[in-house]
């Protein structure tokens, strides 16, 4: 196995307040749109991206939830394990608004096929959008896209992307782990 | 993270580890979640066929199953005894085995007689949920029980809870006993002598004859109703008698020096076991309990239907 950084403690700060720029171009002050971080890892996404929203647009409020896919997955049943799922927490009517959903790494969309299912229990959103950190491009399994990608990667079924955080892990870094090659 | 259930069944409480009952408190909370909002459905089970088996009275447990997996998306067949070839004579594996010819995955089982669910287990293959077995045990009725007290009180551990009534034909009291010991909570039984098991002590619970002192000592109360059609005998004088020595009033909880909490797992017969006052009061938490019911066992199903080959 071996490890590359592709994105550094620099780079990371860089995209996210890019992210966050390109968010405010569409969506204004906010007020109409709400940001859903996916649980377990999207939600460090997703509050880092509110709160440099904050400090971006100071005064206005971000509306910021978290949820949880885990009951509307297709994989059930066709795994080894249960999945034990992580909370939902949604303070606020979702109806007719803008909702941006957040998750770290897009790979074969699966989870954001079951979150759009799973969000539809909260109200009919206007509209809704999908931000990623890292897009692994060429091993979707559903014709799903994100509207903001942090950085666009191409890798194979083998290679696994950690994204590591400051308040987790200490560090606000990106890793991608290759399988090396059998000889 | 992921995690699995020691047992493919829900036979009882006794075979549960304290792991699995903690993970079913975890899901029982996010189902809780899923349970009020506006749309109260999730489509986990959607290709799972459950068969609600009650060869005996209930409506509590029935509906609160029934609504459970319909929450689930899971197809479901309800059967009750009465309406059945139960009645023309067939057996209990035949019944049982027909059904599952259907296709069927789970089986939910009220039965009158004790061990019908572990026997039933033995026999067929489907998963098998004990929904009441005679006077064995009842293990949804006390984990909602439990987690009802958790949720109210934060932990189990140390918590000091009496079981009043008639704990020899109860179910529900062996159950809730399993359940309380393996989460640390102290427990009391308290009932007329005739009432009590003469051996219960050997798993480890208080027993106290005087309605007053158990109160007293207790932070929870859980009330049982009188099983008067399990009881074969008197086994005491007069219910006006019960009534005057165990019956739980307004006046008897506000004479204690601190607040109880009031539970009781239903039917209630009220002005016999509780009074109106008592049932209805602050106190109580009889609704919350039917209301976590419904979450346990849409945990039970879905811990379970995650064991199914």
């Amino acid at each position: 196995m071996s490890s590359r950084l592709i994105l550094n403690p620099k780079n990371f700060e860089i995209t996210i307040n890019r992210l966050c720029f390109e968010l405010i171009e569409n969506h204004d002050d906010f007020s109409q749109s709400v940001i859903i971080g996916l649980q377990p890892r999207g939600i460090y996404l997703s509050n880092r991206i509110s709160s440099q929203l904050r400090h971006f647009l100071p005064g206005k409020e971000i509306l910021t939830g978290n949820l949880d896919i885990t009951f509307f997955r297709d994989d059930f049943r066709r795994r080894e394990n249960v999945i034990v799922p992580s909370a939902t927490q949604i303070d606020f009517i979702i109806e007719n608004k803008k909702v941006i959903l957040v998750d770290d790494v897009l790979y074969t969309g699966r989870t954001i096929r079951a979150a759009l299912d799973a969000i539809l229990a909260f109200g009919r959103p206007s509209k809704v959008e999908l931000l990623t950190l890292i897009n692994r491009k060429f091993s979707r399994h559903v014709p799903i896209e994100p509207n903001y990608v942090g950085k666009q990667i191409d890798t194979i079924m083998s290679d696994k992307v950690k994204v590591s955080w400051q308040e987790t892990d200490g560090k606000d870094e990106v890793w991608l782990f290759t399988k090396e090659k059998e000889e | 993270m992921t995690q699995q259930l020691s047992v493919k069944h829900l036979l009882g409480i006794k075979e549960l580890t304290v792991d699995d009952i903690q993970q079913i408190f975890a899901t029982t909370a996010n189902f809780k979640d899923v349970i009020n909002r506006p749309i109260k459905k999730v489509p986990s089970l959607r290709d799972i066929t459950v068969a609600n088996l009650f060869f005996e009275n209930s409506t509590r447990t029935r509906l609160s199953f029934e609504l459970a997996e319909k929450r689930l998306s899971a197809d479901i067949i309800n059967f009750s005894a009465s309406s059945s070839s139960v009645s023309k004579g067939e057996t209990l594996i035949d019944t049982v085995n027909n059904i599952l010819a259907m296709k069927v995955d789970m089986v939910v089982m009220r039965h009158p007689k004790p061990g019908a669910a572990v026997f039933l287990a033995k026999h067929v293959k489907a998963k098998i949920i004990n929904a009441g077995d005679g006077t064995h045990e009842h293990p949804t009725q006390a984990l909602l029980d439990a987690y009802s007290i958790y949720e109210k009180l934060g932990t189990l551990n140390g918590v000091k809870v009496v079981i009043i009534g008639d704990i020899l034909h109860s179910r529900v009291a062996l159950s809730n006993v399993f359940c309380l010991k393996k989460l640390g909570a102290e427990v009391m039984v308290c009932g007329p002598v005739t009432l009590i098991p003469r051996y219960i002590s050997e798993l480890g619970v208080l027993v106290e004859n005087n309605l007053q002192k158990a109160l007293a000592w207790c932070d929870v109360a859980n009330v049982l109703r009188i099983q008067m059609e399990r009881q074969d005998i008197k086994y005491f004088p007069s219910l006006r008698e019960y009534v005057m020595l165990y019956g739980i009033n307004r006046e008897i909880l506000d004479n204690l020096k601190k607040d109880i909490i009031v539970m009781h797992p239903g039917p209630i017969n009220r002005g016999v076991e509780l009074t109106s006052d008592a049932a209805d009061s602050r106190q109580s938490i009889i609704l919350q309990q039917v209301e976590n019911g419904v979450a346990v066992r849409m945990a039970v199903l879905y811990l379970l239907a995650g064991r199914i080959d």
